[in-house]
């Protein structure tokens, strides 16, 4: 398989994102984690699908959100399903937890970058294993790292400084829902391709649980949104 | 066909004449000099009785902090403040010069001046060079017709707002504003929410850092809080400073001046004429 730039394999290298999801936002909670997500799928600067699941459990113990090139997504998902099959086909009562998981990726994504062909993603882990919760983010060029709360794409602008403020240990599912929506409804007035449907999803010891997809109040009626001239009637 | 002299109007705008020297200076391998950005978090809000501006007070150039505590409220008008973020020359000689244009309208009309007024003096500049002056502002005053916040643009487009942020940490503030923001706030909360969304940026902004200014206006009286919040003090190595133990015994004192002493006489020699 020719993987060096002749001009045969540079036309089947990745060069742009095509179809791409916005935003990933995860946080660490007492039970586990909490992963929100739209369900947006934007072709350029258009809206083109509303209904993408960006958010999937992997195995038993962990839940994986992406964010980026949706088709690579799709093809990492088939890389996992092959993991988590050879996995069970052990079938030694063992299973593969979110580190391992999260391993498994920064693997591929990295060894994708060296060749210059990137997945052209940026991927939230998140999983309890055991008692333990683990919750890490792999990008594109293989940077991967683990933490109590993560964000991709703007999120990291616009949402980790709302979640370094105020994330503390043992957050109840009612606290973390409510601090997740605070970021995505940012997000939602400030990201140029979010949309308003979002899923929330949790991953306990018990297992995954992906919640039915709702949208977010907004709130438009500042007075200065209404009549911004006011006083200097004509200008702008 | 002779040459008509016709008078043309002395043309304005920046001369682009010495381009092709830098240029091929450049390739030659001149280092081009690096200019001093503001790299800034700057937010303004309107709250019950007036508005509110915030910045934060680190200047850099480059990847070095070259200001630790600048100053990025800048006077217009007694009852008009303007933050700037982007090029500091920009931003200090924009706002320095619309500030004299400010003074002598006021002293032409009688009238205190109004926020639209510096809005307009500066978009119009803005926009003649075309966004090569790199100055974006939040400019907020409180006059006759109210309180009012204004965010102005490299290019000169201008916009109205009830809360505004802008410099390389207003996404951090705008975070903390699209969530905690609503109208009617007190001075107190508003100025807490100013400092919460100047410390988003301090923290999470590598070119915005050290200290928070705010500077409240309200309808006949502004407070300038210089240094309002110092979350970034200087540590020392030992946590109880520096003690001198053994004191030195004073044995003699003598004082030798360096200078001599000269009596200045009011009213001494008049200047020629």
């Amino acid at each position: 398989m020719a993987s060096n730039s002749d001009s045969v394999s540079d036309t089947q290298r990745t060069l742009y994102p095509y179809v791409t999801g916005t935003s990933v936002v995860a946080l660490k909670y007492k039970d586990g984690i909490l992963m929100a997500a739209d369900m947006g799928g934007s072709y350029g600067s258009t809206l083109r699908y509303k209904s993408i699941d960006r958010l999937r459990p992997i195995g038993k113990h962990s839940l994986l959100g992406a964010s980026g090139e949706i088709s690579d997504f799709q093809e990492i998902l088939r890389y996992l399903d092959e993991l988590i099959l050879y996995d069970n086909m052990w079938d030694d009562g063992n299973s593969l937890g979110p580190k391992e998981v999260h391993n498994y990726l920064t693997r591929v994504m990295y060894n994708r970058r060296n060749k210059f062909n990137p997945l052209w993603n940026a991927l939230v882990l998140g999983g309890v294993k055991n008692g333990q919760k683990y919750l890490g983010m792999v990008n594109m060029i293989g940077i991967n790292f683990e933490d109590n709360h993560v964000a991709t794409g703007l999120g990291n602008h616009l949402t980790r400084p709302i979640l370094r403020d105020e994330w503390h240990e043992n957050l109840t599912f009612e606290e973390g829902v409510k601090l997740l929506e605070k970021c995505m409804r940012v997000l939602l007035y400030r990201d140029r391709s979010a949309v308003n449907k979002i899923q929330i999803s949790k991953i306990t010891e018990e297992g995954a649980t992906l919640f039915p997809p709702y949208s977010l109040k907004t709130y438009w009626e500042f007075a200065a949104f209404k009549n911004p001239t006011v006083g200097a009637e004509g200008s702008w | 066909m002779a040459k008509s002299s016709i008078d043309l109007p002395p043309k304005g705008g920046f001369s682009f004449d010495l381009c092709r020297r830098n240029d091929m200076l450049q390739k030659k391998g001149l280092k081009p000099q690096s200019f001093l950005k503001t790299g800034t978090t700057i937010v303004g809000l309107i709250f019950e009785d007036g508005v509110i501006l915030g910045a934060d007070t680190r200047a850099t150039e480059g990847p070095i902090v070259a200001d630790k505590n600048c100053e990025k409220i800048h006077y217009m008008a007694p009852n008009i403040y303007c933050c700037g973020a982007g090029t500091a020359a920009d931003t200090e000689a924009v706002t320095d010069m619309v500030s004299s244009q400010l003074q002598l309208h006021r002293y032409h009309t009688g009238r205190e001046s109004r926020v639209v007024t510096a809005l307009t003096l500066l978009k119009r500049h803005l926009f003649n060079y075309q966004g090569h002056v790199s100055a974006a502002l939040v400019l907020g005053g409180v006059d006759v017709t109210g309180p009012h916040l204004h965010t102005i643009y490299p290019h000169g487009s201008t916009d109205t707002l009830p809360f505004a942020t802008m410099g390389s940490g207003s996404l951090a503030a705008m975070s903390v504003f699209e969530s905690k923001f609503k109208e009617g706030l007190t001075r107190d909360e508003g100025i807490k929410l100013v400092c919460e969304a100047i410390l988003a940026g301090v923290f999470n902004d590598l070119g915005s850092g050290s200290n928070v200014d705010v500077c409240v206006i309200t309808k006949g009286h502004k407070e300038y809080l210089r240094n309002h919040m110092q979350p970034n003090p200087r540590t020392y190595v030992n946590p109880k400073g520096f003690t001198f133990s053994k004191k030195t015994e004073v044995l003699a004192t003598t004082i030798t001046p360096l200078k001599e002493k000269v009596e200045v006489i009011e009213a001494g020699d008049a200047m020629e004429e």
